[in-house]
């Protein structure tokens, strides 16, 4: 609702700061979003054996718009970077990325003109989860750690803090 | 008439029946990823609270605190009117569904007056009986449209558009199925009143007189709803999210309310109309209209856990080559069967 862009960051909201973000870790949901074979595995990790259901994280929103969190999956070629680019700016604030697979993390066995060498010379990461490809087990353990660090989050982050300005700017 | 104890009785009876209902949305929200998890054999949300239920409040919460986007270009009026349509329009038909049958005395003494409660309902379990009862249900219902068609043209997307438009075409062409389903119950009870159609079916439930005119008001309930298998406005592999594509935070969650009050609304206007209303034996009224109305709400998520979607050609065929003459036929024999036994 935007309340957080007017409320600010100060000590009387600490205590709401807390509830805000117990919130946000329970209801992450993630962009529907796949690459390469890392998206199989983040598929399983939504299906009945590792059932991601039981974080509230099965909905899987098909807009950017109402997505909390983008799975980078798999290996991203430059092509693709634009298109990747262009969802994350589209997802509203606060958001978070995690990048699935050895790919992702840093081009993996693709050493190539191609491939991007790590997916954070673009976005700003905040989970990495090696594997090539990490099982389901290890994609829910990054997601676990993501818990852990949106329990730290301000809920204004820097990031959210300047994206804001320019958007006003580009408003103004 | 006491115009004060009218207002005051009245705004009592909405506070407890938006209260009840904004509840109900929450939880029909946590009831369908339960039983869509049980249905595809996996557990659904159980992490947050007992047996996941505080679920419904995170989401709250998170979409509280979410950035609220407009994107440019849009028209900001109609983007912000959009969502409040669509779930204005989709509370205002639980004014008229009786959830019990006297709740107050019919006349109570207070400081020695006495005051008569029975004039326009007070005493009953609506919260307002009207003659027009049933025509004002399916004109909340239409109005519903709007919300969607607006949401898709004042966001500035081609996908919401077209969503938009999807949405329009699948209501207007079911609107028709489902009023011409509901005539039937009308001739019985001959009265458009929905109290008064609950009391019709004090002894025998309408849909043993009625079976056909009830599948197809479940079938285009359905379609109205905008549910699977007839959820093509949202379809997420040709339209990403249909209408609601630009939405983001609350607004988007005003969308989604709308949607799960209207199939709570649904199944509460099914229930009066053909399952008997709140009579039943033994247990207190409300329990028996909650009871009623629930089973059929988890038939809606039933079938969404069961069914693949309807090609749009498909959908138009159903709705204008099927349900639209049988229900002309429903309406025909019951008709001609009436003229029959009451000669």
């Amino acid at each position: 609702m935007g309340i957080e862009e007017h409320l600010g960051h100060n000590v009387l909201t600490t205590t709401l700061e807390k509830l805000v973000d117990w919130g946000r870790k329970n209801s992450l949901w993630p962009a529907t979003f796949g690459l390469a074979c890392c998206a199989i595995e983040m598929i399983c990790t939504a299906a009945n054996r590792w059932d991601i259901a039981r974080f509230g994280m099965e909905a899987f929103r098909a807009s950017p718009r109402q997505a909390d969190v983008i799975i980078i999956a798999g290996t991203v070629v430059k092509k693709m970077m634009p298109a990747i680019q262009r969802v994350y700016d589209q997802m509203s604030e606060p958001k978070w990325v995690i990048a699935m697979g050895a790919c992702a993390t840093s081009g993996g066995i693709f050493d190539s003109y191609a491939v991007v060498q790590g997916i954070d010379k673009y976005l700003p990461v905040d989970v990495y989860v090696p594997g090539c490809p990490p099982r389901p087990e290890g994609l829910l353990y990054g997601i676990l750690k993501l818990h852990e660090q949106i329990l730290r989050d301000p809920f204004l982050t820097q990031r959210y803090k300047e994206g804001l300005q320019a958007r006003r700017e580009v408003a103004a | 008439m006491n115009l004060p104890l009218l207002i005051v009785v009245s705004v009592l009876k909405i506070a407890v029946v938006m209260g009840v209902l904004l509840t109900c949305v929450a939880y029909t929200v946590l009831l369908e990823r339960k039983v869509l998890g049980f249905i595809q054999l996996r557990y659904g949300p159980n992490r947050v609270g007992p047996w996941g239920l505080l679920q419904p409040v995170a989401d709250l919460i998170k979409l509280m605190f979410k950035e609220d986007f407009t994107p440019p270009g849009a028209n900001k009026y109609l983007f912000l009117m959009a969502p409040v349509i669509t779930a204005g329009a989709a509370f205002l038909p639980f004014a008229v569904i009786p959830f019990a049958g006297n709740i107050l005395p019919p006349e109570i003494t207070f400081y020695g007056y006495k005051i008569d409660l029975t004039v326009a309902a007070l005493n009953q379990g609506v919260v307002a009986d009207t003659n027009i009862g049933l025509l004002y249900i399916f004109a909340m219902g239409s109005l519903g449209v709007y919300g969607a068609i607006l949401g898709g043209w004042a966001s500035n997307n081609k996908y919401s558009l077209l969503g938009g438009l999807r949405l329009c075409a699948q209501m207007v062409s079911y609107e028709l199925a489902l009023g011409l389903s509901v005539i039937g119950v009308i001739m019985l009870a001959g009265s458009l009143s929905t109290v008064q159609i609950v009391e019709a079916q004090k002894s025998i439930p309408f849909i043993v007189y009625q079976p056909l005119g009830f599948v197809l008001f479940m079938v285009a309930a359905m379609a109205e709803c905008g549910r699977t298998p007839f959820d093509l406005i949202e379809c997420e592999n040709e339209l990403v999210a249909g209408y609601q594509t630009e939405y983001s935070s609350m607004k988007w969650a005003l969308f989604m309310m709308g949607e799960y009050t209207h199939i709570i609304v649904a199944s509460a206007i099914a229930t009066t109309l053909f399952l008997g209303g709140w009579h039943g034996p033994v247990l207190p009224p409300f329990v028996w209209f909650m009871g009623k109305t629930f089973a059929l709400v988890f038939f809606f998520i039933w079938v969404r856990g069961t069914f693949p979607r309807f090609r749009f050609d498909q959908l138009m065929q159903l709705g204008w080559k099927v349900l639209l003459p049988l229900s002309l036929v429903n309406i025909l024999v019951t008709g001609a069967v009436i003229l029959l036994i009451k000669g």
